[in-house]
């Protein structure tokens, strides 16, 4: 989350200093999912999780064309967006154990981050549901007349479920303030997009709308922030909604439970090449942007956040059974 | 204080909480222009413009789905479904989402919207149209399901839905739509939401009911006292979840004797639970099974054979006898 816009011509100094913070983002992602990962293992976070690995230039691109007081909608791949929204990694370690100091105090777990602070209206276990809700955020500015952009991240899977469909009409009939973002890495769970869809070429799905759409590498974290800060600036300036697909791929199994029989181990080496930590750090070591000393630090830095984010998570606590039922309605309590 | 039926009393709800605040805003199919295809919101785009009455396409999951992201912006959207059995499209967001989102955050993000829809029998309309599936939603925790019985108590009710903090399923029963008027005052009426009401005392036999069943209860219980000189306590729901079982458990403890009418079908419908209240409540005051009367574990029939479907003022009578005539 950037308060301030990136200015669009920088000094040398400043253009370093962007595309350091654009790599550290994306590696406080990845190490965060490779703590989340091993906490599985340990059995300290369960039931299900869904890792971001290749697809951290996607969050981080995105996040840096949208302001505080923007929105944020996202799916159940969303630890790393949250991150990079400005909640903290122990809140969300916290969440993920089920610790009622986690960002959704203990009730959401991985796939239901949410924060009313950082304005992110959530996770979601459900593909396609968050489309309408953003749709109605949006509507909400626009009826308020708050300059405010949505952000609704989801997978080419919700492009089949009709709630897509609703909300792309709806968003462009009435010219509501929505930056979808469909993050397409090819597979809804084991199904790839080819079998999913008749007309696999979404840019033009979200055309038939009307919608302003286009694709981006989702590979390259210049590409997707650029992209985004055209598509996030031309929704701000009320031209209504923008798609933008960002072509990205998974590195790991859909979630903990996946065979990934789905997929070619070749078919995920080669788009592992494309890694959008190692492809982006190769290019600013040959630019001369980064030094072995600054990956170090940046390193540094990623590991011991999560380090005492994990102990953070580790000495929460979780909600009294007693308090189970709260929250249910307002007022109601079990008898 | 001006004669109302129950469509005007509700366009009275809406359109004094939209004057009275600006964060009301009504959305549906034909809800604008058309003025609701019952009429409800009519006049309400001519006093408030089509800023706060929003016609929308027919996307029922997105009209939910929008209210969701206008609620937890603050905003009181009054979403209008055209008929409750279009509402199946908006099951996923309303259960997902709107239900949840309170409990999923311990209060930190919250959804206080409406979602209207007429519901039941009663004008000869098929399926989808006439159908009365209020148990889906009172199954649904997180969310609180209110049918009014009249003009006067419809309005308060409204007015109480759209302040209420949480998701509100409102059902309005079509057959009440324009059957009878009542005195409803000008000034602001309102009324608590998961509170029920007496409506007729009596000390022989409890009757059960809400939404367009009162009527027929009400007319079944007039029958007892005629040919019976039976008297009959009849309890109003008003709201079907959180059900408000003080009064009907308190009431079977004097009576002893009770009937469950609801037009709903019957197996797993809200009567079920009425009667685990009585077995968990009232249990050793009862003197007679528990009676439902209920439509049938089926899709309510085509118009030639409706009636025969809905509970009506005889079927009642004839349960209330069975249960009066049971010995302890």
């Amino acid at each position: 989350m950037n308060a301030q816009r990136t200015p669009k011509k920088k000094t040398p100094k400043a253009e370093r200093d962007h595309v350091l913070h654009l790599l550290k983002n994306m590696i406080r992602i990845r190490r965060l999912e490779e703590a989340c990962a091993e906490l599985y293992s340990a059995m300290k976070i369960r039931g299900f999780l869904h890792l971001y690995d290749g697809q951290e230039a996607v969050a981080v691109g995105v996040m840096e064309a949208l302001t505080a007081e923007d929105a944020v909608v996202a799916t159940y791949r969303e630890h790393g967006h949250a991150l990079i929204r400005g909640i903290s990694a122990g809140s969300i370690l916290a969440e993920m154990f089920g610790k009622q100091e986690g960002c959704s105090r203990g009730r959401g777990g991985s796939m239901h981050l949410f924060d009313a602070k950082t304005r992110f209206y959530g996770g979601n276990a459900i593909v396609g549901g968050g489309l309408p809700i953003a749709v109605g955020l949006a509507l909400a500015d626009q009826m308020q007349q708050r300059p405010r952009v949505t952000g609704c991240f989801f997978g080419e899977g919700a492009v089949a479920e009709g709630e897509f469909h609703e909300s792309m009409n709806l968003a462009s009939l009435w010219k509501l303030p929505v930056l979808f973002v469909c993050e397409n890495n090819l597979y809804a769970m084991g199904t790839a997009l080819k079998l999913s869809e008749s007309v696999t070429d979404l840019v033009r799905k979200a055309s038939s709308y009307d919608v302003a759409a286009a694709s981006v590498d989702g590979m390259d974290v210049l590409a997707v922030e650029a992209a985004a800060q055209k598509a996030a600036a031309a929704v701000r300036s009320g031209k209504g909604p923008h798609f933008l697909e960002c072509r990205t791929y998974r590195f790991r199994a859909h979630s903990m439970f996946d065979p990934e029989l789905y997929r070619d181990k070749a078919e995920v080496e080669d788009w592992k090449k494309r890694c959008p930590i190692e492809a982006f750090s190769k290019t600013l070591k040959t630019e001369g942007l980064l030094t072995d000393k600054d990956r170090q630090k940046i390193e540094g830095e990623a590991a011991k956040e999560i380090k005492e984010a994990v102990a953070f998570a580790e000495a929460c606590t979780w909600e009294p059974v007693e308090d189970l039922t709260r929250f249910v309605t307002s007022e109601r309590r079990s008898e | 204080m001006a004669k109302l039926n129950m469509v005007q009393a509700l366009n009275l709800a809406l359109r004094q909480e939209m004057e009275k605040d600006d964060s009301v805003i009504v959305l549906g199919e034909d809800v604008g222009v058309d003025g609701g295809v019952f009429r409800v919101t009519d006049g309400l785009i001519d006093r408030f413009g089509e800023g706060r009455v929003v016609d929308t396409p027919l996307a029922e999951s997105g009209i939910a789905g929008m209210s969701i992201g206008m609620a937890i912006y603050g905003l009181r959207p009054v979403a209008e479904i055209q008929f409750s059995g279009f509402a199946y499209h908006c099951f996923h967001q309303i259960e997902s989402h709107a239900a949840r989102l309170r409990l999923r955050t311990q209060g930190a993000v919250t959804v206080p919207m409406v979602l209207r829809a007429p519901y039941g029998g009663g004008v000869r309309a098929l399926e989808h149209h006439s159908e009365s599936r209020e148990a889906y939603w009172a199954h649904m925790p997180g969310v609180k399901m209110v049918i009014p019985s009249g003009p006067r108590n419809a309005r308060a009710l409204m007015v109480s839905a759209i302040r209420d903090p949480d998701p509100v399923i409102f059902y309005e029963a079509k057959a009440l739509y324009r059957a009878f008027r009542e005195e409803v005052p000008d000034e602001e009426e309102t009324l608590p939401i998961g509170e029920s009401q007496i409506v007729r005392e009596g000390t022989d036999l409890t009757m059960i009911a809400y939404g367009a069943m009162i009527r027929p209860v009400l007319e079944a219980a007039d029958e007892l006292e005629k040919k019976k000189g039976v008297q009959t306590e009849v309890i109003d729901l008003l709201t079907v979840s959180p059900l408000d079982d003080r009064l009907f458990t308190e009431s079977v403890k004097k009576t002893g004797r009770a009937v469950i009418v609801h037009e709903a079908p019957r197996s797993f419908g809200p009567g079920a639970e009425i009667v685990s209240r009585l077995v968990e409540k009232s249990f050793y005051h009862l003197e007679a099974p528990i009676a439902r009367v209920t439509g049938f574990d089926m899709v309510i029939p085509l118009f030639a054979r409706e009636k025969a479907y809905i509970p009506s003022a005889g079927r009642i009578f004839r349960a209330a006898v069975q249960a009066l005539e049971t010995e302890p």
